[in-house]
């Protein structure tokens, strides 16, 4: 924020008063090194890469192969409704444990406690294999059938990744909960709000700017745990690039395809959180973080704002 | 004219084994300004959120408007409120704080808007309209828009001042309003309340604005160890105390 003020400065008026200071700027010798070191060491990988027994045709191929863009459309709605899930859930939860009430503090404590406690692959496999326990789902007259058929590897995903990221939700809301000034409530009820509107419009609202960075990252991490589902046989964008390397054999580029694939979902969703961060910013500072558009545009006029000072 | 707002009879509060409130007596009468002064810690915010019950009251009786405080009195029993029942009430009191505790997500005019489009159902434009118009009375006509981070101490408190009136209260409660702002800016905030003073608000304000106190107030009170220690005329207390106690304090302070 500061340094665009700085780059502002000439566009404007130069300062008046005492002549501005032209002075030699320290060399930075060390970055010169580092980079270089940096090149060295990255064109050592290239080349060892490139010159291996890797067929990189087969990635470009394959890369809209419309398995792996199924794949793709998969991995990204099972992030989408599990973190869904694991928010609204993770909000409930957080709310039940700052609860005055000591039944619902404590099942929320317990719930945390299991579902942090096991590995999110064992949770998988466990909600994959109830069907020991209970052979039929009965809901009355609602709904009634076979646990295997009710239980389909999509919805143990989604339980299996949900109620568990849930709990880690719970955790982050909870300081987001805390860390909003207590004269807040305090207004609120003062004006004659229920605890549930003071919640609702007062509260949360102020908590989410402590509460969306770390859940950015959950749901980019999420977007990465999705490829364990492939164990209960769900098919997502890993299981379907390993059957393709099976069939065509080409195991690993498959492996560098899908992780190509992730990573352009994780830059995508880190622009996003980015200007989630950036709305639920307003009021905190006094002038929103330009957006990286806003960000170019600046340095640009600025650019050329000098070059034309110079001419 | 003559009927109290606020009565307070042996009020008593304590926080564990501290007693903070150790019987209070007083009456506030409907349209005064009710002056409360006191050295910090002597209980005076706690007294203000008991009334506003913020605060439970552990013992004596405490009647806003002629109504209890807190509980329902059945025949010799006393049945606590619900929290809507109490939420109810508080619709009735404004409140503004030392430090202002206004809704930073929210611009002065949600702010303002706020209480009386959720709590009332009043509709939005409807509220918008009249919030501008207390805006306006605060002199913030022209930083409806503005968030609070982005205005100063003073006109912070007026904003607030605005959101509190928006709920047409029958008695405000100033805790200390002027204490956390730079000097320069006390005279606007204290401008707005005295301008409310003369409409005929009812007002409880804690206050160590001796020269407010003196000329706007009606009566005032000088609490001192959770006691109501001196209680009178704002001009005759201030100029003449009898109290030992009252007497070295307004010493400090003046
Ligand atoms: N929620 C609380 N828990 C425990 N002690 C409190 C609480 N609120 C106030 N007190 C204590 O009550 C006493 C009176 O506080 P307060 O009413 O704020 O005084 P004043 O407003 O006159 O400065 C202080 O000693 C304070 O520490
Ligand atoms: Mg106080």
């Amino acid at each position: 924020m500061t340094d665009i003020k700085k780059t502002d400065r000439p566009a404007d008026t130069p300062p008046a008063g005492p002549e501005a200071i032209r002075a030699v700027p320290v060399r930075h010798y060390g970055r010169y090194v580092a980079a270089i070191v940096a090149l060295g060491i990255l064109g050592l990988l290239i080349w060892a890469f490139a010159n291996g027994d890797i067929n990189w045709g087969a990635i470009p191929d394959y890369f809209f192969n419309d398995r792996i863009l199924t794949g793709v459309r998969e991995t990204l709605l099972l992030t989408v409704l599990s973190m869904l899930i694991g928010i609204v859930g993770g909000v409930v939860l957080a709310v039940m444990r700052l609860s005055k009430n000591p039944v619902t503090s404590s099942i929320a404590w317990f719930y945390i406690w299991f579902f942090r406690g096991t590995p999110v692959l064992v949770q998988l496999f466990v909600w994959f294999n109830l069907g020991f326990v209970f052979e039929y789902i009965n809901l009355g007259p609602v709904y009634k059938d076979e646990w295997s058929d009710f239980m389909t590897p999509f919805l143990t995903a989604l339980l299996g990744l949900g109620l568990n990221e849930a709990a880690y939700m719970a955790e982050i809301c909870r300081a987001g909960l805390l860390a909003v000034d207590e004269g807040q409530t305090e207004a609120a009820h003062a004006l004659g709000m229920s605890h549930s509107k003071t919640l609702r419009r007062i509260v949360i609202p102020q908590a989410m700017r402590v509460i969306v960075p770390p859940t950015g990252n959950e749901v980019i991490n999420m977007l990465k745990t999705t490829s364990l589902v492939a164990a209960v046989q769900y098919y997502e964008l890993l299981r379907f690039a390993q059957d393709i390397g099976t069939t065509s054999g080409a195991t690993v580029e498959m492996l560098f395809l899908a992780a190509a694939w992730y990573l352009i979902l994780t830059s995508v969703l880190s622009v996003g959180q980015y200007y989630i961060e950036r709305y639920y910013a307003r009021g905190s500072s006094r002038q929103l973080p330009p957006t990286p558009w806003q960000r170019v545009r600046t340095h640009l006029t600025s650019l050329s704002s000098r070059k034309g000072v110079a001419a | 004219m003559t009927t109290a707002m606020v009565k307070a009879e042996g009020v008593h509060k304590s926080f564990g084994h501290v007693q903070v409130l150790k019987g209070i007596d007083l009456e506030v009468k409907s349209g005064e300004v009710f002056c409360l002064i006191g050295p910090s810690g002597s209980g005076k915010s706690t007294f203000l959120r008991c009334i506003n019950h913020l605060e439970k009251v552990n013992a004596g009786r405490l009647y806003v408007d002629g109504e209890l405080v807190g509980y329902r009195q059945k025949g010799d029993k006393l049945y606590e409120l619900k929290d809507s029942e109490v939420a109810l009430k508080r619709r009735d009191i404004g409140m503004v704080f030392q430090r202002f505790n206004l809704f930073p997500h929210m611009t002065a005019l949600e702010n303002v808007i706020e209480a009386p489009v959720q709590v009332k159902g009043v509709s939005k434009a409807q509220a918008r309209e009249r919030a501008m118009q207390l805006l306006d009375r605060v002199g913030l006509g022209d930083k409806a828009g503005s968030y609070p981070s982005q205005l100063s101490g003073g006109q912070q408190q007026r904003v607030a001042i605005a959101r509190a009136l928006a709920m047409d209260p029958k008695l405000m409660l100033f805790d200390e309003p002027t204490s956390a702002l730079d000097p320069e800016l006390v005279g606007d905030v204290l401008d707005v309340m005295r301008d409310l003073a003369e409409s005929g608000m009812t007002m409880v304000v804690v206050t160590h604005e001796m020269g407010f106190a003196r000329e706007v107030g009606d009566s005032l009170v000088f609490m001192d160890g959770g006691v109501v220690v001196e209680s009178g005329n704002p001009r005759e207390v201030l100029t003449n105390p009898q109290h030992e106690r009252t007497q070295s304090f307004l010493s400090k302070v003046l």
